[in-house]
């Protein structure tokens, strides 16, 4: 067997069409790989070895009858636990959903299973999505597995961190603020945050609906554009989810680069660590020499970008979090009467920051307060959409840091939210504008730490962002 | 704070104040799914049969708007005389509720489906226009029962089969006056809904729901007084009498020098009072904004055309229809027109009839009587419409007396057989022996002298006269053939 945590796709398939490994031997040694690593990092909530298993043998019975396996046939993948998974317990990391068990599939599992993935198991997160460090599961953080010492980023923590300590070979996560950029820039992995629209969110679990994005993880490049090739396009279940069609991404991505056009936002570049930028700006040079035309430009609404972002995710958020209520399929603590029943359950089970965010939201959604804020925030979004469209017209992609320090150390800001928020900062405009961006590995700390660049494109030109980090990953990056 | 009510107003002092009153009216869409997935709107299923992700309000299921539904609104408003707006916007209503799986409905909020609409009405030979203020759609919520289970005392049940049916919600202006003009303008929505198939507004189901608000002020008064929202008004007699009561307790509280406080009260039905349900000072706060999970509704002014163009007639055009086309009454054509089945059935009758309008009388007298004592509806005459036209025909022809008639009519109630059917075969029949012919056809003959010199100088036409009256003077028994064969003879003789 090859060694099971650094395969990509593309050795999979080649192992298991050149017979050196059976899917189904596969899905067995990943799972037990998996499950004997997972105490190190606690990045897995649940494993689905059954799922893997059947997904295998019908993988292993294609092969043999020389059909085509699917795009992502064998592929041992994770799932964030706040996408629904049929028969598989779905916990968006919360105590209220602890004995949930959907009776349907998110659209993107869907399509990972009709693609012939493997599902290995249900990754860790921050309770319903809410958190940059992963702190903020109800089933305990996850370690990252680059300093065991540290948050994986989050939301998105776990599925960031099963594929850089390779007990899975890609996954899914979701991004609402930059919930799968950051915790790929902490582990050192490529996460994309395709655009609004691109893949459907019917099934995954919503926190902000008009932010929440589903998208992949994986070890380079091409492995991430292929899961993503998988999941996209229109389904009539998201009335929000577009009829753009998908492109040919590993067609497109080894186009050359010389003579494209990237922008540096300079409202990106205040305040970050300096080693940070250190590593972003030798990633630009790389960019450089491979003939890439470098200008800075400005994106002049950045500076309220936290404070919009914060006023419509939790006023969404409190609405949507509105039907965990202990009515039907949440835990429920016993109380006499319903508004008892309501608030005890609310109480007992809901973790802090959700918490925090539903009173946020609903008070910004009050009778009185809404003009004030939602409705303002929600003009703020359109400015700061409007600077991505003006520079974008310009320049053919962005680059900026996806946060402004590495991986920080497990409890260190979890006594101040204000802190927390702000490693969201550089992430959070995208997800506001609904273009799509992603972070790609731009070399290390001198602690070690993986530092992530982060790639912005034009609506549904994620191949434009791919053919750059595709670039700059064969010219090898930074170190 | 509870306050003494006071005691209901005399007719002395409701004559010096006028009540004003709105509604707010919901109404199911006819459609066979739900608005937001594809489940069924069937009703009467077993409990959460009728269910999937979407409408229980899973974790991470998502509506898609019905597109039937959305047709159904459009049309519906339109036939409020409202105007479409070309973009409209689906809100979230946010409470607390078991019944309420998702924790919010998706309703309109600031920005609806249509609106500056009308209803014209007509109580008691007096015309009135209402004003529509707006028109939305929205899903609805599950049912909860709070009684009727063993463990009631502690527990309520949810059935979300309804969870998720499209509405449509119809808000009036505070333009009428009485609680008879409330009636005649549910009266007319509902009639316009079943006319155009939008809604079968059938209230035992829930199909149709209005929730009143009244208040009161002296006669001459510009300000409007405080005003009080009725719900549970679950019939049209309960809508009369809730607003009738209300009316009376406001003025009551007034002349007692006490105030209206703005309240939500219940109807009750047994007592034909109205209670306290909330006070509106303590009102929800519902933190709408708009669902991001939907896109805006764009309507084109080709689509609305569209839609438009293929709507079926409503009842105030059909009803002049009827006046001018059969030569009807105002009166009968109200009558004619008052359900969507009764003017279809009246209108096959009079098209297979000589005489609409003695039809029209058949149809509301002798059939609505014979429907009325069988408790069955329009839809379920055993007496095909056409039958009811074949037998004015009968009539007018002379083949036919109008005695007869009425003694035959029963049976094509009773045997579903048509008119000239049971004439054969009860033998009710048409006199056919000659010598008794005979006699009549002399008699006839003798006193139509004119006719028959007319005739015998050409007008052969006639012949179908004189017929006509032998078939009077036999009480329409006489055997027509017979009959135009001996007159013949005897007129070319």
């Amino acid at each position: 067997m090859e060694n099971l945590s650094t395969l990509t796709i593309g050795e999979v398939k080649q192992g298991l069409k050149e017979k050196k490994f059976s899917a189904v031997e596969l899905a067995r040694a990943a799972m037990q790989f998996a499950e004997a690593e997972n105490p190190k990092t606690n990045a897995y909530l649940s494993f689905s070895p059954e799922l893997a298993e059947e997904a295998a043998k019908q993988v292993d019975a294609k092969l043999a009858h020389g059909e085509d396996p699917g795009l992502l046939g064998g592929v041992p993948i994770a799932v964030k636990d706040v996408l629904s998974t049929k028969g598989v317990k779905t916990t968006c990391a919360s105590r209220l959903l602890e004995n949930y068990v959907p009776a349907y599939d998110a659209t993107a599992v869907e399509r990972l299973k009709a693609s012939g993935a493997l599902i290995v198991g249900k990754a860790n997160c921050d309770e319903f999505a809410m958190g940059s460090s992963n702190e903020n599961s109800a089933f305990g953080p996850v370690r990252n597995p680059v300093a065991l010492d540290r948050v994986p980023g989050g939301s998105s923590g776990g599925s960031a961190a099963v594929v850089a300590q390779g007990t899975a070979v890609a996954s899914l996560g979701s991004d609402t603020g930059g919930s799968i950029r950051q915790p790929a820039s902490f582990c050192g992995v490529v996460g994309v945050t395709p655009t609004y629209g691109r893949v459907s969110r019917y099934g995954l679990v919503a926190f902000a609906s008009s932010l929440d994005h589903v998208g992949p993880f994986a070890r380079n490049v091409s492995d991430a554009a292929l899961v993503l090739e998988a999941i996209a396009g229109r389904d009539e279940l998201d009335a929000t989810s577009a009829f753009a069609p998908v492109d040919d991404y590993q067609a497109e991505m080894r186009k050359p680069v010389a003579g494209m056009k990237i922008g540096i936002p300079k409202e990106y570049f205040d305040g970050l660590e300096a080693e940070t930028g250190d590593k972003i700006y030798a990633g630009l040079e790389v960019l450089k020499k491979l003939g890439c035309e470098v200008k800075e430009v400005s994106l002049p609404h950045t500076a309220y970008a936290i404070s919009c972002y914060y006023i419509i995710c939790t006023a969404e958020a409190s609405s949507n979090l509105a039907r965990y209520d202990g009515v039907r399929y949440t835990a429920r603590a016993e109380a006499a009467g319903l508004n008892e029943m309501y608030s005890r359950t609310r109480g007992e089970f809901f973790g802090m920051e959700c918490k925090r965010r539903i009173m946020l939201g609903t008070y910004v959604l009050s009778h009185g307060y809404y003009d004030a804020f939602y409705l303002k925030a929600q003009k703020v979004r359109t400015l700061i959409a409007g600077d991505f469209s003006n520079a974008l017209a310009d320049v053919d992609a962005l680059i900026a840091p996806v946060s402004p320090f590495p991986a920080f150390k497990i409890g260190e800001k979890m006594a101040d939210p204000m802190q927390m928020y702000l490693s969201d900062i550089y992430t959070i405009t995208g997800d506001l504008a609904g273009i799509p961006c992603m972070s790609v590995p731009c070399g290390k700390t001198a602690a070690g730490l993986p530092v992530g660049m982060q790639i912005f494109s034009g609506h549904f030109k994620e191949s434009t962002m791919f053919r750059l980090a595709y670039a700059f990953e064969q010219a090898g990056g930074v170190a | 704070m509870p306050t003494a009510e006071a005691a209901l107003a005399t007719p002395e002092q409701v004559a010096t104040y006028e009540p004003v009153i709105g509604l707010e009216v919901h109404c199911q869409l006819a459609t066979n799914t739900k608005i937001f997935c594809g489940c069924p709107t069937s009703f009467g299923e077993n409990p959460n049969s009728n269910t999937c992700p979407v409408c229980l309000g899973l974790p991470g299921a998502l509506p898609v708007l019905s597109r039937h539904a959305l047709e159904l609104a459009i049309e519906g408003s339109l036939a409020l005389h409202c105007e479409i707006n070309a973009k409209s916007v689906f809100a979230r209503k946010n409470y607390f509720y078991p019944d309420l799986p998702k924790g919010y409905q998706i309703s309109q909020y600031d920005q609806p489906l249509a609106e500056h609409g009308h209803v014209d009405i007509n109580v008691e030979g007096t015309h009135k226009r209402v004003g529509v203020t707006r028109v939305h759609m929205e899903d609805d919520a599950g049912k909860s029962s709070h009684d009727g289970f063993k463990d009631s005392e502690k527990y309520s049940y949810v059935d979300l089969n309804r969870a998720g049916t499209p509405l449509i919600e119809i808000v009036s202006e505070p333009d009428m006056r009485s609680a008879d003009e409330a009636y005649a303008y549910l009266t007319e929505i509902k009639q316009a809904m079943q006319f155009i198939e939008v809604s079968a507004c059938d209230m035992e189901k829930g199909q149709l729901r209005c929730d009143a608000n009244v208040s009161v002020r002296l006669k001459g008064a510009e300000q409007f007084g405080t005003k009080v929202e009725i719900k549970n008004l679950n019939s049209f007699r309960h809508v009369k009498l809730g607003i009738e009561y209300e009316i009376l307790r406001q003025i009551g509280l007034l002349e007692s020098g006490q105030r209206v406080r703005q309240q939500t009260r219940l109807f009750n039905p047994d007592s034909g009072e109205t209670t306290l349900m909330r006070d509106k000072e303590e009102a929800a706060d519902y933190r709408y904004f708009p669902e991001p999970d939907l896109l805006p509704v764009i309507v084109t002014e080709e689509w609305k055309n569209e839609i438009h163009s293929k709507m079926a007639e409503l009842p105030s055009p059909r009803r002049a229809r009827f006046i001018n086309e059969y030569g009807l009454r105002e009166y009968d054509a109200q009558v004619l027109t008052l359900t969507r089945p009764m003017a279809d059935y009246y209108e096959r009758a009079a098209k297979a009839s000589p005489d609409p309008k003695i039809t029209a009388n058949w149809v509301m007298g002798e059939l609505v009587g014979l429907l009325n004592a069988a408790g069955k509806s329009i839809e379920e005459s055993p007496i095909p419409a056409e039958h009811i036209g074949e037998l004015v025909g009968l009539i007018q022809s002379g083949e036919l007396s109008g005695k007869l008639a009425k003694e035959i009519f029963p049976k094509m109630f009773s045997d579903g057989l048509g008119p000239k059917a049971i004439m054969d075969r009860d033998g009710l029949k048409q006199i056919s022996d000659t010598g008794a012919l005979d006699k009549i056809i002399e008699e006839v003959l003798a006193a139509n002298p004119k006719e028959v010199e007319q005739y015998k100088a050409g007008k052969v036409a006639l012949l179908g006269f004189l017929v006509g009256q032998v078939m009077k003077a036999s009480k329409g028994q006489a055997n027509p053939g017979a009959v135009n064969g001996i007159l013949k003879a005897k007129l070319e003789s």
